[in-house]
């Protein structure tokens, strides 16, 4: 490949992974508070076309990214309702609901299927997009794309360096022990899966008013279940998801590049590499292999490789919060 | 502060698990609270500390009425609770740790003060804390420490601790002790809730004896152990003593062995056990002696050597074989890897039958009721494992171990027990001993290691000594090996 070939991949890599770090780190947040939601799938889907819709009849592909934040916060909110105040399971609620808003995004998307609709400007940054190769690779997209280079480290900062994020992280993990220590566990879990659900309203708009412009039947399918995965992959870390985000989007457009390469084999197969590719990846991460593998290295090399791979998701996710 | 609580009530559905308490704690004093388990003493503490809301009574902090509601009003208050199992967040460090809950209203988290106050803190007590440090590989000791200075950073002014000896160390419960000394002579209230009597006894200045959920009195120390016994159980209680039961036999045997952890490699050069002998892991914990236990036990693999059981190579068998031959091994978390929560004991009971399509329930039943009887367990075969108490679960784990049994391997057989109970299971187990069974077990509790023991193993700094008699060995010398002196 030439050199000229890979700055298109990682290029088309970056545009394609947007939509998936706005999603990866909306459920990364609603999952370290203690809320798994399971709806992304739907969630994405239903919003994309929500956004596409909502900027199609007013003009402003920006009042088609509220629309869609805005159902998606809804969604998260019977997500919420349902986890916290019902206490359900939110393993089923959430598949439900994945189910139920893919479809309703087929039967309610109807009337606007394959119409050219409005779409996010390009805007390459004043002198930064000047620079050599990083100018072109990173700031020669849109809005967008720098919003969502701004969320992860704003994300990652707020988890690391301000109380409300120890609090965050501590609801998620120990909810009776943050409760007391003054945390209103409840009201917190609602905020969290709420902004995590607008923020997955948000990936499904990046896809309809930007990545892959106007609205298909099924336009997002497989990225809301990779999402969830990839969340799994970055061990609920915003750093570590967006990476895997950006790896599951190499991929992705390796996967297109190949198609001119290799001829003879079927489309279908290249566009499933990826999400088996993950697959492997999440697998290979997973401590329990890692163990085998690692049986017979001397101790300390062990437990190095380990402490640095192995992650552990929020002790309390899924449970819901029963003060007692 | 003084702290005074007027007749209060507290019940559970049927349960009266406070009934009419009323308590008075000087500033400036330790205070025990002591009584078997499900005495209400740790219900008493929640009530005072916020955890649980008392149905009625007056909690009175330095003559004001005060109304405590949650956790938040507690420590507003100045009342500060260190839990049995610590309340804190395994996964963050000890730092975040430490200021998870912390007053202040900034949007950053203060780091630099945050670090500079827990140095400061930890050094008045001579505690070792490392900052960095993620809390899971903290022990329970550290982990009480970090808990303990979190309080104070907070300005409790009356601390109160549910049984903290439980699973520390000799040394720390050395400093521990010091350290609640030295706060009480700063003029803080201290409320030390524990079963064990020598705790009590070496560290309080007054102790209120609670049973069934009511005072039987408060008395100051010293005072005789004998009447503390007799308030405690309303009578007195008998040690079992230890006959000989070695036989010249060999039940369990280790042969040029590696058992691996996760932290290092322990060799065992050779270990042969007899029918009808005890004997004791003695060790800080996480030394190895779960491993050892788990890999002996056939749990887990042994990365080298042969293990032979009534001269059988059992070597990398698998676990059903173990079963078969006898060998039974009863672990320290018991609603974690003993008994399955959520299933009663009748179901228990059901799991061990050996063969059947459909569970004969009347026979099953019987099967539970009889082992309620022998066993002493306060609870119907419709209990579930999780609503009983911690002594109960033991019993029930013992009235679930198979008959014969050549080989039984158990962790920490009376930790978290009550006097009475402790003294229970020793009886059942030296009765075992009695039929030919060989006993390995684990505990943190020297004086139980040596009272038990025919012989006894050191775990420590990742390696393990050659059996030695308890004959002549003492209290001293064996906290002398743990600490790293072979």
């Amino acid at each position: 490949m030439s050199s000229e070939q890979i700055l298109i991949v990682l290029a088309t890599a970056i545009a394609s992974a947007t939509p998936l770090v706005f999603a990866v780190i909306g459920e990364t947040i609603s999952e370290r508070a203690g809320v798994i939601n399971l709806s992304a799938e739907g969630t994405i889907m239903f919003c994309a076309m929500v956004g596409f819709a909502a900027a199609l009849a007013t003009g402003s592909v920006w009042l088609g990214f509220i629309a869609a934040a805005v159902v998606g916060a809804l969604i998260a909110l019977i997500v919420a309702f349902n986890a916290i105040t019902l206490r359900q399971s939110q393993i089923a609620v959430g598949f439900v609901l994945a189910l139920l808003f893919s479809d309703l995004s087929s039967f309610l998307g109807v009337p606007i299927v394959r119409i050219p609709g409005p779409t996010v400007p390009a805007f390459p940054l004043p002198l930064l997009s000047e620079l050599p190769i990083v100018g072109r690779l990173l700031f020669s997209s849109d809005v967008v794309v720098y919003a969502s280079y701004v969320l992860i480290v704003l994300t990652w900062v707020f988890f690391y360096r301000t109380r409300a994020g120890l609090t965050l992280r501590a609801i998620g993990e120990q909810p009776n022990a943050a409760f007391a220590r003054g945390a209103d566990v409840v009201r917190l879990r609602y905020l969290y899966t709420l902004i995590g659900g607008a923020l997955m309203g948000i990936a499904g708009a990046a896809f309809s008013l930007d990545f892959k412009a106007g609205w298909s039947f099924r336009h997002t399918g497989g990225y809301g279940w990779i999402a969830l995965a990839i969340v799994i992959f970055g061990g609920w870390n915003p750093l570590r998801a967006a990476f895997g985000a950006y790896l599951f989007g190499v991929l992705q457009s390796l996967a297109s590049v190949a198609q001119d390469q290799f001829q003879g084999v079927p489309t279908q197969v290249l566009n499933v590499a990826p999400f088996a590719l993950m697959i492997v990846f999440l697998v290979f991460t997973s401590a329990g292999w890692l163990d085998r593998l690692l049986m017979h290295a001397p101790a300390k090399v062990r437990r190095r490789v380990l402490q640095a791979l192995h992650t552990a998701p929020p002790a309390a996710l899924g449970k819901p919060f029963v003060q007692d | 502060m003084d702290v005074e609580l007027r007749h209060i009530h507290k019940w559970f559905g049927a349960v009266h698990a406070n009934d009419d308490i009323s308590l008075r704690v000087r500033a400036g004093t330790i205070h025990g609270l002591l009584g078997e388990n499900g005495a209400g003493k740790s219900t008493l503490a929640k009530i005072l500390s916020g955890y649980i809301t008392r149905d009625s009574g007056e909690i009175i902090l330095d003559g004001r009425l005060v109304d405590i509601r949650t956790p938040t009003d507690a420590i507003r208050a100045g009342i500060g609770m260190l839990h049995q199992d610590p309340l804190d967040f395994p996964p963050l460090t000890v730092l975040e740790n430490f200021m998870l809950g912390q007053a202040g209203r900034r949007l950053w988290l203060d780091q630099r003060g945050a670090r500079r106050m827990l140095a400061s803190l930890a050094e008045r007590f001579h505690f070792m804390l490392n900052p960095e440090a993620h809390v899971s590989e903290l022990t329970v000791g550290e982990r009480q420490q970090l808990e303990m200075l979190r309080l104070l950073a907070l300005g409790a002014r009356v601390l109160i601790l549910d049984e903290p000896t439980t699973g520390i160390s000799a040394e720390q419960k050395t400093l521990l002790f010091a350290a609640l000394r030295q706060l009480a002579e700063e003029g803080k209230a201290i409320i030390f809730v524990s079963h064990k009597l020598e705790d009590i006894e070496a560290l309080c200045d007054e102790v209120t004896v609670l049973r069934h959920g009511r005072v039987v009195g408060t008395v100051a120390l010293p005072c005789p152990a004998e009447k503390l016994v007799a308030m405690m159980f309303g009578k007195v209680l008998a040690e079992p003593s230890k006959p000989h039961t070695t036989q010249d036999d060999i039940a369990f045997e280790l042969h040029d062995a590696v058992i691996r952890t996760e932290l290092f490699d322990l060799h065992i050069a050779h270990l042969a056990v007899h029918r009808g002998e005890v004997i004791g892991l003695a060790g800080l914990e996480g030394s190895g002696q779960q491993a050892f236990l788990a890999a002996c036990a056939g749990v887990e693999r042994l990365a080298r050597g042969t293990l032979r059981i009534n001269g059988q190579d059992m070597t990398h068998r698998p676990y059903r074989d173990y079963l078969a031959a006898g060998v039974c091994y009863v672990p320290a978390d018991r609603l974690r890897d003993g008994l399955i929560p959520g299933l009663t004991i009748r179901e228990h009971v059901a799991l061990r039958a050996p063969r059947g399509f459909f569970v004969d329930r009347t026979y099953t039943q019987q099967l539970a009721e009889a082992a309620i009887r022998t066993f002493n367990i306060r609870g119907t075969p419709e209990s579930r494992v999780e609503q009983l108490s911690g002594g109960n679960q033991q019993r029930t784990q013992l009235a679930l171990m198979p008959s014969p049994l050549s080989v039984l391997f158990m962790e920490h057989p009376t930790r978290g027990l009550d006097i009475e109970s402790t003294l229970w299971v020793w009886q059942q187990l030296i009765a075992r001993c009695q039929q030919g069974t060989a006993i390995v077990f684990a505990s943190s509790d020297l004086d139980e290691v040596l009272r038990y023991s025919d012989r006894v193993l050191v775990f420590s700094g990742g390696r393990v000594s050659p059996p030695l008699s308890t004959t002549a060995l003492t209290v001293d010398q064996l906290g002398h090996m743990i600490g790293g002196k072979f």
